[in-house]
């Protein structure tokens, strides 16, 4: 398996416009390149929160967008509803929602999802027309491009692209190693 | 690190080999319609491989930024055209796959990124400017997905052009 620190490096640092879980003073690093309607990321979702609950206090995560349009025709509209939520102030909530329906992502579905989430239905309707995420999205993107993003979910660790086993120990042996190695 | 089993791919400097070989888009492909403008050359294994949006889907979702560069994209397997056209149809692939597919590998082959063992392409890309030559070129680790980064930086050395 190739080691850690051959592979790219994030170009864009982490900072204030991403989404973070977990203290910003942390050791280590997550961050996830996804995409809401990839059944990998989805299938995903579950080992990232058993990584956080192992590393606890030691880890910040961030997921970043990275919709393959092309390939998923709801991506690039579920990243914007995420960001929406984020306006008030549910983005993980709606971000979680989102992967465990990866399969229902139309319009309809992502509506009824804001209000599951007890959003301002008014509010969550015309930043979603107004297109208010497109640019954080594309952003998002943008930087993945740039920094090895090689298909969804890509992780990067200490702001390496992280090329081992989609696993959670694997994962977890690989922070834990990032932070030896600091 | 490439397999021993290979031998070295063509580095920059070296007049890109030619080659005609049957496309997923119409008519067969030749390397040199493409002279007068940037090429980006993408070997991989094969087509189906189990990782549903890989490295292809990205290159395909951002093929506006390889047009600002004015430069053409393909890639190639040892695959057969049938199965390449399968292929780019379930990933929605925009541009052409080229089947080389007889006499198997021949093109990988001239470009020294064949893999005797396991009779498939290495995960290989190629910059070649618009005379035909070889500007940059990459062999990913075995198992490991090459992304984007590197074409742009070598596309962008080769035009000029900042990001």
């Amino acid at each position: 398996m190739p080691t850690n620190s051959q592979g790219p490096a994030l170009t864009l640092p982490i900072g204030k416009r991403d989404h973070i879980q977990g203290p910003e003073t942390a050791p280590c690093s997550l961050v996830e390149y996804g995409d809401y309607q990839c059944p990998h990321c989805a299938h995903a979702l579950p080992m990232v929160k058993e990584v956080q609950n192992k590393m606890g206090k030691q880890l910040k995560f961030v997921f970043r967008h990275f919709p393959i349009a092309s390939l998923h025709e709801h991506a690039q509209t579920a990243a914007e509803a995420a960001e929406c939520a984020g306006v008030q102030g549910k983005f993980w909530e709606m971000h979680d929602m989102l992967f465990q329906n990866y399969k229902t992502l139309d319009d309809d579905h992502l509506m009824h999802f804001a209000g599951h989430l007890e959003l301002d239905i008014e509010k969550f309707e015309q930043d979603m027309e107004n297109h208010i995420g497109k640019e954080h999205v594309h952003e998002d993107f943008t930087s993945g491009v740039r920094s090895g993003v090689n298909g969804t979910p890509t992780f990067f660790i200490n702001g390496v692209r992280y090329d081992g086993d989609y696993d959670a120990d694997s994962i977890v042996k690989a922070l834990k190693e990032a932070i030896k190695a600091k | 690190m490439p397999t021993t089993e290979m031998m070295t791919a063509l580095q920059s400097g070296t007049v890109a080999p030619d080659f005609t070989l049957k496309s997923t888009q119409d008519k067969p492909v030749s390397l040199h319609d493409f002279r007068g403008q940037p090429v980006v050359l993408v070997f991989f294994p094969a087509a189906f491989s189990p990782v549903c949006s890989d490295q292809l889907s990205v290159y395909n979702e951002i093929l506006p930024v390889f047009q600002d560069f004015k430069a053409a994209i393909m890639a190639i397997s040892v695959d057969n055209n049938w199965s390449n056209k399968a292929f780019a149809k379930e990933r929605n692939l925009k541009f052409p796959l080229l089947a080389d597919f007889e006499p198997k590998g021949a093109v990988a082959r001239s470009y020294g990124v064949y893999l005797e063992k396991d009779g498939i392409a290495a995960r290989a890309l190629f910059v070649i400017d618009a005379k035909g030559v070889i500007t940059w070129s990459y062999v990913s680790p075995t198992g490991v997905n090459p992304g984007a980064e590197g074409i742009l930086k070598a596309l962008e050395k080769l035009t000029g052009k900042g990001k």
